[in-house]
């Protein structure tokens, strides 16, 4: 029987990302928490385990033992569909992602067009969430989320397209490749605008605070999940972090050089920049208030967007010179 | 036989009547009585366009408790217990204006010590709940860090009022005369030392969240209740002053020994919820002079009225009186036909009348503000039902 290499490859490679993922969830979670905690002026978990280190365990077995309820006249396919729907896509995200010079899942010319159009995919778990939960509080949370992943996804499309503009290609290994080793050499400073979009629009992209609308605690209850218990809820949660994985990959990939770095180059600087960027999401969450939707929406349509085009153009006229 | 077809009724008797009416491609939503954000049980029936509310309507009497009708059954030394439970927040306020009535009706008369002593832990109780006030609002509003800074400073003044009174959120301390014990040695230092703490601690509240440009966004011009709205719905507290008009019950109906202190009542032009944010704020700042005033002015003496009757029997006629609590003007009305039990007892919350002009002020704005506006009302729904 003969099978193809590549086709092994990817198998491969999906199990280890997924793998990764689940683990840094667990250990997000655990991050996220004690970020929290320390930003409020207190320790955080400290129960289970030496500082609270077996928490996220605790908080998952509690997860699992917990019973399903499917809301009453609630449509059951879509709203169990839902959540593995959100966790799904980000395993696929993660394959084009070059973790180091030589770690990487496949080599592909389209690997960000592969990534944009796959994070596409989350808001649709968001939509049938809130859909299928039967409840108007989750419906809410959906009619959100649509229009704050429409109105987030076209900035995030046009700074991103400035970089491969000016690199020249939609592959993540040349795109690393023509960024040197040292910072100012990377694109967050060559392209200052186009990262500053992409972060903002990569906080909203993955609904964390303090663009979390669809989730909008102290408004919508807990928006789209507002029904959902046990692992339902986990797998939303899990997605959660691995969206945030995948965005800040994708910054650390495009924007802070990649694997390049001052020493010794390699995938430890991958890890470094990409959990640095993870970091800045998770205190942002715990620093500022959430906005207001038709703020969050003016934001896109009357500041992000024309300057993410603007700055296109820029970059367009600089390439061309 | 015609057999009329089964019509399920749903809802209860609010809903059914909220949605009579022509309604043309909207949303009945009920918003509590378990929300994250109507602090406790306060349900509020909306009509929905999108996220534009039409209509609100709050629904009360989730957590009715009686209070008036138990103050009927009870002796007054009995119904001392139910004050601190009608607001947990702003308990001594509330004692102080059971007992004010009485004391007034039966003429007793309080030691001087004993006023400055309620001056000083009423004052005390009062910042504690525009903290809590400050830290929830901010949660409404999606921030999560700030109730814990707040929470961080509230417990300095919990612990102080455990020491005079042994208990943290229900206090029962004013007593018929005076007060049930005298100050503990150390409390007065450190009073002056939670004092000077806060006004430290004030300038970063200010650095840290009110100066910041998305909490702006979610308070500045969100909620106008101009000072006509106020008067027609006898607003009190906060909510008028935020509106302009310096009414505080400490000024216009002087009690106890409050004209003897130097304190400004806080206003503000702007009638939206900013300007009761401000004004909320500004409040902790004078309550902290009121205080440092009584502790340097507080005199010796007796804290309780040694010829203060042990048993109190209201005589024929009626009384009202009101104080200034975290909320609003507090007023207590007392009955009495010369029995054990009063014969009427009424009790004036603010938080009803301030709550009463939301539905005026809803219709058509968004969700997100809806929440910020019963924020920036400062509810607390235990005593709206009482």
């Amino acid at each position: 029987m003969n099978i193809d290499p590549q086709l092994t490859r990817i198998l491969v490679a999906l199990v280890a990302i997924l793998l990764f993922v689940a683990a840094n969830a667990i250990v997000l979670v655990y991050v996220e928490r004690k970020v929290a905690g320390h930003v409020q002026r207190r320790p955080g978990p400290y129960e289970v385990g030496f500082h609270g280190i077996l928490q996220p365990v605790a908080d998952a077995v509690k997860l699992m033992g917990k019973q399903l309820v499917t809301p009453g006249d609630g449509d059951r396919v879509i709203f169990w569909i839902a959540p593995l729907l959100a966790f799904a896509p980000v395993a696929l995200c993660l394959l084009p992602i070059t973790f180091g010079p030589r770690t990487y899942a496949f080599d592909i010319d389209l690997g960000l067009v592969l990534i944009l159009a796959f994070a596409g995919l989350n808001v649709l778990a968001l939509c049938l969430a809130g859909w299928g939960s039967n409840n108007k509080w989750s419906l809410l949370g959906a009619a959100r989320s649509v229009a704050q992943n429409v109105a987030y996804e076209i900035p995030l499309l046009v700074s991103v397209l400035s970089v491969a503009l000016a690199t020249g290609s939609l592959n993540l290994n040349t795109i690393t490749l023509t960024q040197g080793t040292w910072p100012w050499q990377w694109n967050w400073l060559i392209n200052p605008v186009a990262f500053g979009i992409y972060i903002i629009c990569a906080v909203a992209e993955t609904n964390r605070a303090p663009f979390d609308l669809p989730e909008g605690e102290s408004e919508l209850t807990a928006g789209f999940h507002t029904e959902y218990s046990g692992m339902g809820f986990g797998l939303f949660f899990m997605a959660e972090y691995a969206n945030m994985l995948v965005v800040a990959s994708v910054a650390t990939v495009l924007f802070l050089g990649g694997w390049n770095g001052p020493g010794a180059p390699g995938w430890w600087w991958f890890l470094v920049k990409m959990y640095a960027v993870v970091f800045f999401i998770i205190m942002l969450r715990w620093t500022f208030p959430r906005v207001r939707f038709d703020q969050l929406l003016n934001l896109s349509w009357k500041w992000l967007i024309p300057l993410a085009l603007a700055n296109l153009l820029v970059v367009a006229f600089i390439v061309k010179l | 036989m015609m057999t009329e077809p089964l019509q399920l009724e749903t809802g209860d008797f609010y809903s059914r009547h909220f949605e009579k009416g022509p309604r043309e491609d909207t949303l009945i939503l009920n918003m509590g009585p378990q929300h994250p954000s109507t602090h406790g049980v306060l349900r509020i029936l909306l009509e929905l366009d999108g996220e534009y509310i039409l209509r609100a309507e709050p629904v009360l009497g989730y957590v009715h408790r009686m209070h008036e009708k138990m103050g009927e059954v009870k002796t007054c030394h009995q119904y001392l217990m139910n004050m601190g439970r009608v607001d947990y927040l702003h308990a001594l306020a509330w004692n102080w204006a059971h007992v004010g009535a009485v004391e007034k009706m039966l003429g007793i008369e309080v030691p001087e010590r004993a006023e400055y002593i309620r001056v000083i832990t009423c004052e005390l109780n009062r910042i504690s709940s525009h903290l809590l006030w400050w830290g929830a609002y901010l949660l409404d509003l999606g921030a999560f860090t700030p109730i814990l800074y707040a929470f961080d400073d509230r417990e300095f003044i919990l612990d102080l009022l455990q020491m005079v009174t042994g208990s943290r959120l229900t206090y029962t301390y004013n007593t018929f005369g005076g007060v049930v014990a005298d100050l503990p040695g150390d409390f007065l230092d450190g009073s002056l030392a939670f004092a000077k703490r806060m006004r430290e601690r004030l300038p970063m509240y200010k650095d840290l969240v009110t100066d910041n440009f998305i909490l702006r966004g979610r308070v500045e011009d969100i909620g106008h209740i101009p000072l006509e709205m106020c008067v027609r719905y006898g607003a009190t507290g906060p909510v008028v002053r935020g509106a302009g008009k310096p009414y505080d019950t400490r000024r216009a109906e002087p009690y106890s020994v409050y004209d003897r202190f130097d304190f400004e009542i806080p206003t503000s032009d702007r009638d939206d919820a900013f300007g009761r944010y401000q004004v909320r704020l500004a409040e902790i700042e004078q309550s902290l002079r009121i205080i440092e005033q009584a502790v340097t002015g507080i005199p010796a003496g007796d804290f309780l009225n040694p010829k203060a009757p042990k048993k109190i029997k209201l005589p024929v006629g009626e009384t009202y009186y009101a104080v200034e609590g975290a909320r609003g003007k507090i007023g207590v009305y007392l009955q009495g036909d010369g029995g054990p039990t009063p014969y009427r007892v009424r009790l004036r919350s603010p938080t009803y009348s301030n709550l009463s002009l939301f539905s005026e002020v809803a219709g058509g704005i968004l969700l997100p503000d809806a929440v910020s506006i019963l924020g920036s009302l400062d509810l607390v729904i235990p005593e709206i039902d009482r």
